[in-house]
């Protein structure tokens, strides 16, 4: 019983190695994702395009863009010479924001003691827009400053600035724990429920039932190899986010091993929960894409941080897997806790592996009466 | 052939939920989860100086709507404990006498640490909290170190958010959302669909029938081409009626360049059909392919602040031009002449991919 049990696993690992692309695409996936995020999505401006419009073209005007344009978050593409100049730039969409003087800038600023910029932004993208202002405000205030207190060159107190768990800010200590759930989601997952609602579509699954194998060996089989991929597969990101993007691992490693594992429980137990409701792969896929993917990536914290979104968002986040998971990973590696600070997180996700292995049993049983 | 791939297309039953669920449910969730906007950070106080100026500092960000202050129990130890235990993002930790220092012109310093597991949150709060500290104490010097009647000099910045006033950041969403939509549509509903003809082995039933190569495309496409147009004017009605986004230019223009762009779309799922034997596989591919589009697209971040190499693959990406139309012609109304280099491009695009996918197309299995 137990070699044929073996056999059959052993069957399905050929299975899953003889298609050289999907495998090809599995593990090329997160790396070049992980290269994707890591050097390409950041939320950092840098070398924003920018008009300049300056009516007043006096030395302190001048000195302002030389500062704005010195910071390395602007570069100036334009100098417009009318106002009716700004539209069109702005809509073609060749610069981000216009930087508009008003006249007499260095008169008004030391006789009236109040001089003002308009800064005028392309907001059809908020995120760059607000974050282009935030940029220009800063330096210009901080302009401000140094030439409006006379003797003082620099501001009268320090600002000292601690970056924790992170200090460069890169954004790929984001993606790494997203992208390790977003995977082991979709291999888990994803591939379970389609390679099970395959052989049902076929109709092979009714000569497997048949067979001596008992059901649960037969699902077991199934996703055993699966489990292995998904293994390796978030083995090869960590590996890479320490290697080549200088990801710490200040936690205990065999404390995140241990989370991973619960996390691929539950992606599985959810895979097979799928497959067992399901009669065909197209459906399979779609509730896969619309019930995993979507929220995985959404909902999870992943990209976006979920403090920021609506409550019912927010609640909704509460039961989706990949959450628990990634801040747990976060946790351990990022910040160096041990148990005592994600034993919630993985209490959460094993009892919703119970609960949906529970369920599919059930299901399970049903189909086969 | 045309009429009953139509038919089927709407027989089946798990196409029409793909077809007019999933747009709803992205564009409700995708379009409020996918903000960038500050609000609710967490910030620790420790004020060690209860002086005049601490207590401004404090009430100015108490004021602001982008934090929430978090009881301390007035220690460093306990503030960075709060952020470990990220009950706080933030700690800024004023220092005894910093007030008396800062009369003196000793440069006294503040403290202020920030979880930075998330980077731009972080820089965005040092920005604001920094901005805050600096206003405050800007004003509290000149009322009090310059005598009465001598005002520091300010400049005022104002700030004008064109094309979105309010900054509404559903205005930038929901096009660039309808931009992968079509793309799903395209992409994946015709690759899964001709390769499930495949796996069931009825694409050799068609063979034998007198059907010829480019009817059989034609009829296999045209059914996703139209349906990705409805989709798109689905996903627009939706966005106008929930989140109404503005559109500002032509919806012809809109609709002309989403034509062109639904033949690449569909050339590559027609190319991934025939390189693919299961829908699992095809599946994957399409997955892969619209993970790299969809991420270099600039859907989320600007595409100009790329690397240099990421640029150059967007002269390649159809999503890259997609996205910049979709929004240029809804929020900014840009005319044809504006839109007119990415129109070429993609036309580029469409004719070579649609050759490549014929070429690799084959009547036989």
């Amino acid at each position: 019983m137990k070699s044929r049990f073996i056999n059959f696993a052993v069957k399905e690992f050929r299975h899953i190695f003889r298609d050289k692309r999907t495998l090809l695409i599995i593990f090329g996936m997160p790396i070049l994702q992980l290269l994707i995020f890591g050097y390409v999505i950041s939320n950092e401006i840098k070398d924003a395009k920018i008009g300049i419009y300056n009516p007043s073209g006096d030395y302190l005007s001048m000195e302002l863009t030389t500062k704005l344009t010195s910071s390395g978050y602007f570069i100036p593409e334009m100098i417009l010479n009318s106002q009716q100049e700004i539209e069109p730039a702005l809509r073609s969409g060749k610069v981000r924001m216009v930087v508009a003087y008003q006249p007499d800038f260095a008169q008004k600023f030391f006789k009236e003691g109040i001089s003002s910029v308009q800064l005028i932004t392309d907001a059809s993208d908020p995120n760059t827009a607000t974050l282009l202002v935030n940029y220009a405000t800063a330096i210009v205030n901080d302009f401000a400053v140094q030439k409006g207190i006379s003797g003082q060159s620099t501001t009268p107190f320090d600002i000292r600035v601690r970056m924790l768990y992170n200090q460069d800010m890169k954004s790929v200590f984001m993606f790494v724990p997203g992208t390790m759930a977003l995977i082991l989601m979709l291999i888990t997952a994803m591939m379970t429920s389609i390679s099970i609602a395959r052989e049902k579509e076929l109709g092979t699954m009714e000569i497997l039932l048949v067979s001596p194998l008992r059901p649960t060996q037969i699902i077991l089989g199934k996703v055993l190899p699966y489990v292995g991929l998904a293994f390796t597969n978030s083995l090869v990101i960590l590996l890479m986010g320490y290697t080549v993007f200088g990801l710490p691992m200040r936690g205990s490693l065999g404390l995140l091993i241990g989370v991973c594992f619960i996390f691929i429980l539950l992606a599985l137990s959810l895979g097979i929960l799928i497959s067992t409701a399901v009669k065909t792969q197209q459906i399979a896929m779609f509730i896969s894409m619309v019930g995993l993917l979507l929220p995985t990536i959404l909902l999870s914290g992943f990209i976006f941080p979920i403090e920021n979104m609506p409550k019912i968002l927010q609640w909704l986040s509460v039961i989706m897997p990949p959450r628990w998971f990634i801040s747990a990973i976060k946790t351990i590696m990022l910040k160096g806790e041990g148990i005592l600070f994600v034993w919630k997180e993985m209490l959460i996700m094993f009892s919703m592996s119970i609960l949906f292995i529970v369920i599919s049993i059930k299901k399970f049983k049903v189909r086969l009466e | 052939m045309l009429q009953k791939e139509f038919i089927q297309v709407f027989r089946n039953k798990t196409m029409l939920p793909i077809i007019f669920v999933v747009p709803i449910v992205q564009l409700l969730v995708l379009v409020n989860a996918a903000t960038f906007e500050m609000k609710n950070v967490n910030i620790a106080i420790v004020d060690n100086d209860h002086s005049a100026i601490s207590r401004e500092i404090i009430s100015h960000i108490e004021g602001s709507p982008f934090y929430t202050i978090i009881p301390t129990e007035q220690s460093v130890d306990n503030a960075i404990n709060l952020i470990h235990q990220n009950k706080a993002d933030a700690a800024l930790i004023i220092p005894n006498k910093f007030e008396s220092n800062l009369r003196n012109n000793q440069k006294p310093s503040v403290q202020l640490l920030i979880n930075s597991i998330n980077g731009s949150v972080a820089g965005l709060t040092n920005a604001y909290t920094s901005s805050i500290l600096l206003k405050t104490i800007q004003g509290d010097l000149s009322k009090s170190v310059h005598a009465e009647n001598f005002k520091i000099p300010q400049i005022n910045v104002v700030p004008r958010y064109w094309y979105n006033q309010e900054i509404n950041y559903s205005h930038f969403m929901v096009p660039g959302i309808l931009a992968i939509l079509v793309t799903i549509i395209g992409m994946f509903l015709t690759a899964i669909n001709l390769v499930r003809e495949k796996e069931m082995g009825t694409i050799e039933q068609i063979n034998v029938t007198p059907i010829r190569k480019h009817h059989f495309i034609i009829g296999k496409l045209v059914p996703f081409w139209v349906i990705g147009l409805v989709e798109l004017a689905f996903g627009l009605f939706i966005g106008r009626l929930i989140f109404n986004i503005p559109i500002e230019g032509s919806l012809f223009l809109l609709f002309g360049f989403a034509a062109v762009y639904l033949v690449f779309a569909l050339s590559v799922g027609l190319f991934l059909s025939s390189s693919a034997s299961s829908q699992q596989q095809v599946m994957f591919m399409a997955f892969f392919f619209m993970i790299v589009f969809v991420l270099m697209s600039g859907i989320f971040t600007p595409a100009e602040s790329m690397p240099q190499w990421a640029q150059y693959f967007n002269l390649i990406n159809p999503l890259y031009y997609f996205m910049k139309v979709i929004r240029m012609v809804l929020l900014k109304g840009a005319n044809f002449k504006e839109i007119l280099p990415y129109f070429l491009s993609i036309t580029f695009l469409a004719v070579g991919m649609f050759s490549l996918a014929i070429g690799k197309f084959k009547k036989t299995v």
